[in-house]
């Protein structure tokens, strides 16, 4: 048995050095950020009476769909720090998780690293096991200075059992996605299929828990993501979800562990199929052959997106239920805003839709860029094809690809929303709240373009630019953030229709904005050197 | 002769697309195997099952008479690999990653490590990244050839080599021999096969064609032979085993099947011979003839 194991250690040194820098950054800015909440949260809300008045607008379903269930009567800055901001740091500790672990196995693999590594004596399982312990590494450092920084702060309701748990809850919920993403990686036989799984099942089980804290409350106990909100850090402090989390990981990773050790190497356990013989028509040219290499992502994004408008949709019948019974919520939000609750809360999801759908957009550009490290694209270059058309040919994909998530989120969220709705929103109401958000998307799209043109290396500042307008859009609807923050992501500039009435300027500006953006980009893409 | 590999009856589907079909060969202890066969034929599967990182359908493959699948471990301390196509980790040195392998392999750091990278004119100090596809593959066999191993694999090593490192590979395969270690070697690079290998196995569509030393092999296949005479050579077409004749006046050019070409010197002696030359057919010969899937010897 340990024979399988044998040399683990080497490679698992091999990666943290291989890492250092990106394990650092990771841990570094997940640290950072969420240590700085407390204070924060501290001077926003000094007394006992404004967070209670907070804690009264966190009954809102919108934010409870965001944010998760809290312990709202006993609303101290350690109870409110734990319930706005855990389960949203879970989601990134989970993508950090799932990011490097499939790095090191899945790449390697295809890279045909690992074949190398495999013909000398070293076990079956050692990349495997290697990669798992690497990543659990980096989850449990990142535990322990979040412990340590919440002890450390002189606020008298981080305890230092809450602190303890805080820690463990984020490292738990990362280890159980080093988990998923080991089980994806021998079912799928690419990266980025292992990747794409496995960040999909991680917005499944966010979308499983948000349904669940507005209805059904048994779903959220389906969800890893759900686990790390029934912690009740810093007020009851449970630690049964933290041992829920270690022993699904330990199941999950067993069986990824005995299909890796059963499996040949570079191959997954989804079928792949022969493919034709002839190029299709629709192949043929620049854009074809930029939309056909990225269809199945295309299609799953679309597919995931109506689906997630759908779950959305579907708990807005439960809205006034929710509601029942909690008389002053019901007068703070409805007669102020003079609109529906359901309504209020399409224009909170439609935004939080909107940025996810910029994901495969923003993926669909950068697929220019990644094919040029693969040099893939000398090959075409050396034929006529004219930077040009191929970088027109990409934003083609990314513009449609933009268009056709978001109004399908949209659209799944009024069809699901029409049949459980007394009063139903319109579809043209709804769609239409969906498509103000396209212009800020093509913003997006054309930052991509001109990073791709002017300085690639750097071209993940657009990722850079998604994360940090969710988290202003996110914490304004929890601090109360200065302006400017909002302002300079393009999202903070859409009419957040149907609650907010249509304007047309920032509309045009934005479109104006990407189009300037795209412009640039197409002029230094093409006098630049293209690396391969 | 002791086998160092041997592989019997090995079968491997991918699905149901059979790539490997009832393969039978051996490497005896102390020879170098060349193993040889067009694209597709199944090289690198059948390498990659002796390797243990793909799992065999059907059959048995063992190397130092251990299973290539269970003891994989206990084998892999003793083998060496270079594949083709070699990638290596962008972010690490060449000299990194040699060191990494050595100390996977459970070795110490020899003092040869500088003469070999002198003599493969590799700078160990450069990022992967930025290594050419040559550069990257002598990483590969310069790990490789510090390795103690007793039995070296390569699958296409020389594929982005230039003709002035082939040849240094090539020596260092000789003295591998002489040192009495066993080496496995895949290539399309059939001079290269034929100086080196003491027999050759060739594979085609999974399945094992021919397998013997180059001598056994010519057997099979058909001498050149070139004939001057002084008068015309009539019934030359008739004698059985002859092939191909053309004539440009009193030369003929013709093949004659290894088995009887005692009949051919019969019936030209009874002609005044000026000139005689017969070759043997080259590997390519060998191949092509296999190659195209039929007896005709290719031009
Ligand atoms: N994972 C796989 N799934 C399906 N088919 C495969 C897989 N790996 C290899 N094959 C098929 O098996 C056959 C043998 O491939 P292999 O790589 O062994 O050929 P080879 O003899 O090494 O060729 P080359 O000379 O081009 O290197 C090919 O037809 C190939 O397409
Ligand atoms: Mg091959």
């Amino acid at each position: 048995m340990n024979e399988l194991f044998k040399r683990s250690f080497q490679l698992f040194k091999l990666m943290i050095r291989r890492d250092r820098i990106r394990a650092s950054i990771w841990i570094f800015a997940l640290t950072f950020f969420t240590l700085i909440i407390p204070s924060s949260f501290q001077s926003l809300y000094p007394d006992q009476q404004d967070r209670d008045a907070m804690a009264v607008t966190m009954e809102n379903p919108a934010m409870v769909a965001m944010v998760g269930k809290g312990d709202l009567d006993n609303y101290t800055i350690g109870a409110m720090s734990a319930h706005q901001m855990v389960l949203i740091t879970a989601l990134f500790v989970g993508i950090m998780s799932i990011l490097l672990f499939v790095r090191h196995t899945r790449s390697d693999e295809e890279e045909g690293r690992v074949e190398l590594i495999r013909a000398l004596p070293v076990g079956r399982l050692a990349t495997i096991h290697a990669a798992t312990m690497y990543v659990i590494l980096v989850n449990v450092v990142l535990a322990v200075l979040l412990a340590i920084g919440f002890i450390l702060q002189p606020i008298e309701s981080l305890g230092i059992e809450g602190s303890l748990l805080y820690g463990a809850t984020l490292g738990g919920a990362g280890i159980c996605f080093v988990a998923i993403a080991a089980l994806f990686t021998q079912l799928s036989d690419s990266s980025r299929g292992a990747t794409g799984w496995s960040i999909g099942l991680l917005l499944f089980f966010y979308v499983l828990r948000a349904i669940g804290d507005i209805g059904n409350e048994t779903l959220s106990l389906f969800s890893p993501l759900g686990w790390t909100m029934q912690t009740m850090i810093f007020t009851e402090n449970h630690w049964w979800p933290i041992f829920l989390m270690l022993a699904f990981s330990f199941v999950v990773l067993l069986l990824a562990y005995r299909l890796n050790a059963k499996r040949d190497l570079e191959a997954g356990l989804f079928p792949s199929k022969p493919g034709k013989a002839h190029a299709s028509k629709s192949l043929l040219s620049p854009f074809g052959l930029a939309f056909r290499l990225q269809r199945t992502a295309f299609i799953s994004w679309a597919v995931g997106m109506l689906l997630l408008g759908v779950s959305y949709g579907s708990v807005l019948g439960d809205l006034d239920s929710f509601f029942q019974g909690n008389e002053m919520v019901e007068k703070i939000l409805v007669q102020e805003e003079g609109y529906s609750i359901a309504e209020q809360f399409i224009s909170i999801i439609m935004t939080i839709m909107a940025m996810i759908a910029t994901i495969p957009a923003v993926i669909s550009i950068n697929k220019l860029n990644s094919e040029e490290k693969k040099s893939r694209l000398e090959l075409l270059y050396a034929k006529s094809v004219s930077r040009k058309t191929m970088l027109v040919s990409y934003l083609s994909v990314a513009v449609i690809n933009a268009i056709v998530t978001v109004v399908l989120a949209g659209t799944g969220l009024w069809a699901a929303g029409s049949t459980v709705m007394d009063d139903p929103v319109s579809f043209g109401s709804i769609v239409g709240a969906s498509a103000a958000y396209i212009p800020a998307m093509f913003v997006m799209i054309g930052l991509s373009a001109l990073l791709i043109g002017l300085k690639p290396n750097v071209l993940s500042l657009t990722w850079v630019y998604l994360v940090y307008s969710f988290i202003v859009v996110y914490m304004g609807n929890l601090f109360q953030l200065d302006e400017w923050f909002s302002n300079v992501t393009p999202f903070g500039h859409v009419s957040q229709l149907p609650v907010d009435d249509f304007e047309a300027i920032p509309f045009l500006v934005l479109i104006g904005l990407a189009v300037i953006l795209v412009v640039a980009g197409l002029k230094f893409y093409s006098k630049r050197d293209i690396q391969g | 002769m002791e086998n160092v590999v041997d592989i019997k009856r090995l079968t491997k589907r991918f699905g149901d697309f059979t790539a490997l079909n009832q393969v039978d060969f051996s490497v005896k202890k102390g020879e170098v195997f060349g193993f040889i066969g067009p694209n597709g034929a199944g090289k690198s599967t059948t390498i990659r099952i002796l390797l243990g990182i793909l799992k065999a359908t059907e059959g048995q493959a063992t190397i130092f008479g251990k299973d290539v699948w269970s003891d994989s471990m206990e084998i892999h301390k003793r083998i060496a690999y270079v594949p083709g196509d070699v990638n290596l980790w962008p972010n690490l040195t060449g000299g990194e990653v040699i060191d990494l392998f050595a100390k996977l392999r459970g070795e110490r750091q020899t003092k040869q490590r500088e003469d070999l990278l002198q003599r493969y004119k590799l700078d160990p100090t450069k990022k992967c990244r930025t290594y050419s596809k040559g550069n990257r593959q002598k990483v590969a066999l310069v790990s490789a050839l510090l390795s103690e191993a007793d039995l070296y694999i390569f699958d296409e090593p020389t594929s982005g080599l230039d003709p002035l490192m082939e040849q240094t590979f090539q020596e260092d395969v000789r003295n591998l021999r002489e040192e009495g270690k066993s080496v496995l070697l895949s290539s399309h690079i059939l001079s290269e096969v034929e100086k080196l290998c003491d027999r050759v196995g060739i594979i085609r569509d999974g399945t094992i064609i021919e397998q013997g030393s180059l001598e056994e092999l010519r057997h099979l296949t058909r001498h050149h032979v070139l004939l001057e005479t002084t008068s015309n050579l009539d019934g030359l077409d008739d004698v059985e085993g002859v092939h191909d004749v053309s004539r440009d006046g009193n030369t003929y050019r013709f093949q004659v099947n290894a088995e009887q070409m005692d009949q051919v010197i019969k019936f030209a002696s009874q002609y005044s011979i000026q000139k005689f030359e017969s070759a043997p057919p080259t590997l390519e010969d060998l191949f092509m003839r296999h190659y195209e899937g039929t007896d005709e010897v290719v031009e």
